[in-house]
């Protein structure tokens, strides 16, 4: 039963955003590939928002696929494993996908060509009647993050306090040449609708959007038919949304599909909204009705470099140069390798680092594809940037501010809503790198507060420990005072007999034990203030 | 905070920042849709007052191009990059376009000099330039030698002389007239002026419009002039050169303005479109005023700006001491804009817009 008698729904607009080439036909229709297990699995213990897992194997311990091999450290943390069954041969740091191009902290498997799984748990068909907190248990079990490119813990996400309204699953995929969602939505349809399912019983939200780019019209049949299939659901709709960068990002779907504005430093929730990939519902699913934790992504290896580009399928963990052997290497040297598309995307420094849970795309760009802009050239106040820019800023004054290092007055104006879509930037007649600017701006305020948050502590801590030899001090005069007191009456009631011997040794005594006294009482509260100085 | 050029500091790793992919523009071409948007006004101002603006625009593009690398060579910065942004290029163009055709050379030396050096160059160089170059040139003349000024040839509709090329470079050259020819045999009023003229001795508007000058929307020949520069402005704008919001609003409040009057006492005001088709009406609202450099940024502050400039024009071409006010109005604008966009900016996304 497929419906195409559904009213079509309203839909809302952003402001500015851009008509870009997609460039999304060099891979588009290369179906999913099961990429080959690689000889190396390099499985950053940090692949998400929030604290590192935690290493629960040694060097030298033999893995099953689908272990756990970090385990999620806190609330707020993911966990990961074991992609495939093999030895653990170092825990070490290395290069990972990461804007800063710093190494971290990876567990290096060698894999042994069985792809034997490790135990797995139970499979929770009857999702529907289960706990919600079991649900939400597997996922964070899973290690699920979001995959589109957030990496936020997905168990958090599955928890409100809010009543939320409105689950919206992001299809959109605006950003050009990454089709990965494009297939998965084509190739697992079943598993991004049953993943909606799944979040929705969980949030307990009326109604499921699954926003989808008018560009994928395969994807959007797709999953139309599916939902015919799998029987009525007037719960999920699915809403092609017109093609305009960036509508794929939360905030501006949210708005495209809602009409609402998630408020700024605010989450969506607040507005009766939460907002999932499409890559992600389908790890969801993957998680609860199959027990099988997030251990490989769908990646799309394109740009005209790349001498086949593709669609695979890649164990977490697998470095670059095996994806890129397998789509038969470079057509010609890359100008750019890029982890993400070309408008968000940062650059990789080299092929060993591995694929994680975040990495969507791996994007050689030939110089034809990435010319040089050549020098930024003074702004000329054109405005085209504020034009375009989706949060309606103005980037030429962030811009200003930022070169100025005027940081506060960047602030004011709203650096911090900046989205780092790229828009301003393309369209900047004078090939000033604004993103560049804003990042650096923003580091530079997160340093300041860092710093200012150190000197606090230390100030605090200079206080305390300034008031706590002040009481010392003053506990020290007072008991000085008592003795004496003390001393003075003895003396004075001994007066007649002098001072006898065995009352010299008895003062002694009282004088040792309140020496002892009082440095226990130091020693206490130094050790009780302990935590407070490394805090 | 000193402004600084772009050039003296290289931005942050700017080869690898994101976004990746070709870039949508660039400083120079925008410059050269802009010239070739002034190309139809060019043509019909030649084709109707003779050879003189040619010949400006190639004194004044010659004089512009050199103030500007002695400039840049004596501020140390790289000549050929900021050469080949054309912005000196526009700024002469719209010089020539403004001032008389028969301007002796070294009056438009004068004020290239005076624009490139003193309002582009000395405030750090393009885009940190507080005033149009062009148009700060033309005021400051304006002031300074008002006879040359508006010294204007009359169209050659309305006149049998016309001189060759020959001729004309004589006359800015040197100062020569032809032998045969007086000025006043070659000079007319500009529409603008014989109106001011003859509304200030009482006449009343029916009389004027009977005046061999008028044409059916502005002054004859002006009135093609002001179509020509309307034509490349409508261009600029579906090329997304330019925005709609300050020509619209800069001739909207004209024509509101100029409509209201004309309303209220037909026989003293003249009719709106005489207000858009005379002058620098067009010219400036298209090409002058949407200077990006000096106007306002804000989507809102556009719209004042605009508005503000055609209420200017309004008022100083009415009871001020000009006959037209374009340039004028501009500039004092230009002093606004950044209290406009201060005033202006944007309700960011998700800071409490009701949607
Ligand atoms: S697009 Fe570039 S040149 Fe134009 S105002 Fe923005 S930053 Fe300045
Ligand atoms: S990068 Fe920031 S400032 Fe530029 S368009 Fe995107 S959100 Fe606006």
């Amino acid at each position: 039963m497929s419906r195409p008698d559904l009213p079509t729904p309203q839909l809302w607009t952003f402001h500015g955003g851009l008509h870009l080439p997609d460039e999304k036909a060099l891979s588009s229709d290369q179906p999913i590939e099961l990429l080959p297990l690689p000889p190396l699995l390099i499985i950053p213990l940090r692949q998400h928002i929030g604290a590192p897992a935690r290493p629960g194997v040694r060097v030298g311990d033999q893995v099953g696929k689908g272990q756990v091999i970090g385990t999620a450290d806190g609330y707020v943390s993911a966990a990961v494993h074991a992609s495939s069954s093999g030895t653990v041969i170092a825990i070490e740091e290395r290069l990972i996908p990461h804007p800063s191009g710093l190494p971290a902290p990876c567990v290096v498997i060698a894999t042994d060509g069985q792809d034997a799984w490790a135990p797995l748990p139970a499979p929770l068909t009857d999702y529907r009647h289960l706990d919600p907190a079991l649900l939400r248990e597997r996922v964070h079990w899973a290690g699920v993050v979001g995959l589109g490119g957030g990496a936020f813990p997905t168990s958090v996400k599955l928890r409100s306090e809010r009543h939320i309204e409105t689950l919206i699953i992001n299809g959109a995929e605006c950003e050009p040449y990454i089709t990965c969602d494009d297939r998965l939505m084509r190739e697992r349809s079943v598993q991004v609708l049953e993943g909606a399912r799944i979040i929705r019983t969980l949030l307990g939200a009326e109604r499921v959007l699954i926003g989808i780019e008018d560009n994928k019209p395969a994807a959007i049949a797709a999953l139309s038919a599916a939902l015919a299939d799998t029987g009525p659901d007037t719960h999920i709709r699915i809403i092609p949304v017109p093609t305009l960068y960036p509508s794929g990002g939360e905030r501006q779907l949210i708005r495209i599909l809602t009409g609402r504005e998630v408020p700024t430093r605010g989450l969506p929730a607040q507005i009766g909204v939460a907002c999932q990939n499409v890559a992600t519902t389908a790890a969801v699913a993957d998680a609860v009705l199959l027990g099988r934790p997030l251990i490989a992504r769908v990646v799309t290896v394109t740009g005209r470099a790349v001498a086949r580009p593709g669609n695979l399928t890649v164990p977490i963990g697998t470095p670059l140069s095996h994806l890129l052997a397998y789509c038969g290497g470079f057509r010609e040297v890359p100008r750019r390798l890029l982890c993400g598309g070309p408008m968000m995307g940062f650059t990789l420094s080299d092929l060993e680092i591995p694929v994680t849970k975040a990495f969507n795309c791996l994007l050689a760009l030939t110089a034809a594809e990435a010319p040089d802009p050549g020098p930024a050239l003074a702004c000329i106040r054109c405005g085209r940037c504020a034009e375009v820019c989706p949060v309606r800023l103005l980037p030429q004054q962030l811009y200003w501010h930022a070169r100025a290092k005027a940081f506060d007055r960047a602030q004011a104006y709203n650096l911090f809503d900046c989205i780092e879509c790229g828009c301003c930037a393309q369209v900047c007649p004078s090939h000033i790198p604004l993103v560049q600017y804003y990042r650096f701006a923003k580091n530079a305020v997160w340093a300041q507060e860092e710093e200012r948050r150190k000197a606090d502590q230390a100030r605090a801590r200079h206080q305390a420990r300034q008031a706590r030899q002040a009481r010392l001090e003053q506990e020290r005069q007072s008991k000085l005072r008592k003795k004496r007191e003390i001393l003075d009456e003895t003396t004075a009631a001994a007066v007649p007999g002098g001072v006898a011997d065995g009352d010299l040794d008895a003062r002694r005594a009282l004088i040792e034990a309140a020496k002892q006294r009082a440095a226990a009482k130091k020693a206490a509260a130094q050790s009780s203030t302990e935590p407070v100085d490394q805090g | 905070m000193a402004p600084e050029n772009a050039h003296s500091r290289p931005p942050p790793a700017a080869v690898l920042s994101s976004p990746h992919g070709p870039r949508a523009n660039r400083v120079d071409q925008v410059m050269l849709q802009v010239l070739l948007a002034l190309i139809p006004g060019v043509l019909v101002v030649t084709w109707f007052f003779g050879w003189g603006l040619l010949i400006n625009c190639v004194l004044a593009i010659l004089f512009a191009t050199a103030a500007e690398a002695l400039v840049l060579r004596l501020r140390r910065r790289p000549v050929l990059p900021t050469l080949g942004d054309y912005s000196a290029v526009v700024t002469a163009v719209l010089f020539a376009c403004a001032i008389p055709p028969t301007l002796p050379w070294w009056l438009t030396l004068l004020g290239m000099v005076f624009a490139i050096l003193l309002v582009k160059q000395l405030y750090g160089g393009l885009g940190y330039n507080p005033f149009n170059p062009a148009m700060a040139a033309y005021v400051f003349l304006l002031i300074a030698y008002p006879l040359e000024m508006t010294n204007w040839l009359a169209p050659h509709l309305l006149t049998q002389h016309h001189l060759t090329l020959a001729e004309s470079w004589r006359l800015i050259l040197f100062g020569a007239l032809p032998p045969d020819l007086s000025w006043d045999a070659l000079s007319a009023a500009t529409p603008l002026e014989a109106l001011r003229t003859q509304l200030r001795e009482h006449q009343v508007m029916d009389a004027i419009r009977g005046a061999p000058w008028w044409g059916s929307l502005g002054g004859r020949g002006w009135e093609w002039v002001s179509s020509a520069f309307l034509a490349g402005g409508l261009y600029l704008l579906w090329r997304r050169v330019i925005t709609w919001r300050i020509p619209v609003a800069m001739l909207g409040s004209l024509l509101l303005l100029a409509g209201l009057f004309r309303l209220i006492d037909p026989q003293h005001y003249p009719d709106p479109a005489f207000h858009l088709w005379s002058g620098a009406a067009m010219l400036g609202a298209f090409f002058i005023a949407t200077d990006p450099v000096t106007a306002s940024t804000t989507p809102r502050g556009q719209l004042i700006f605009g508005a503000m400039i055609g209420v200017l024009v309004f008022v100083i071409r009415t009871w001020g001491g000009y006959p037209d006010a374009v340039a004028f109005s501009v500039l004092l604008l230009n002093i606004a804009a950044p209290t406009i966009d201060h005033y202006t900016q944007p309700s960011v996304f998700g800071h409490g817009r009701k949607s």
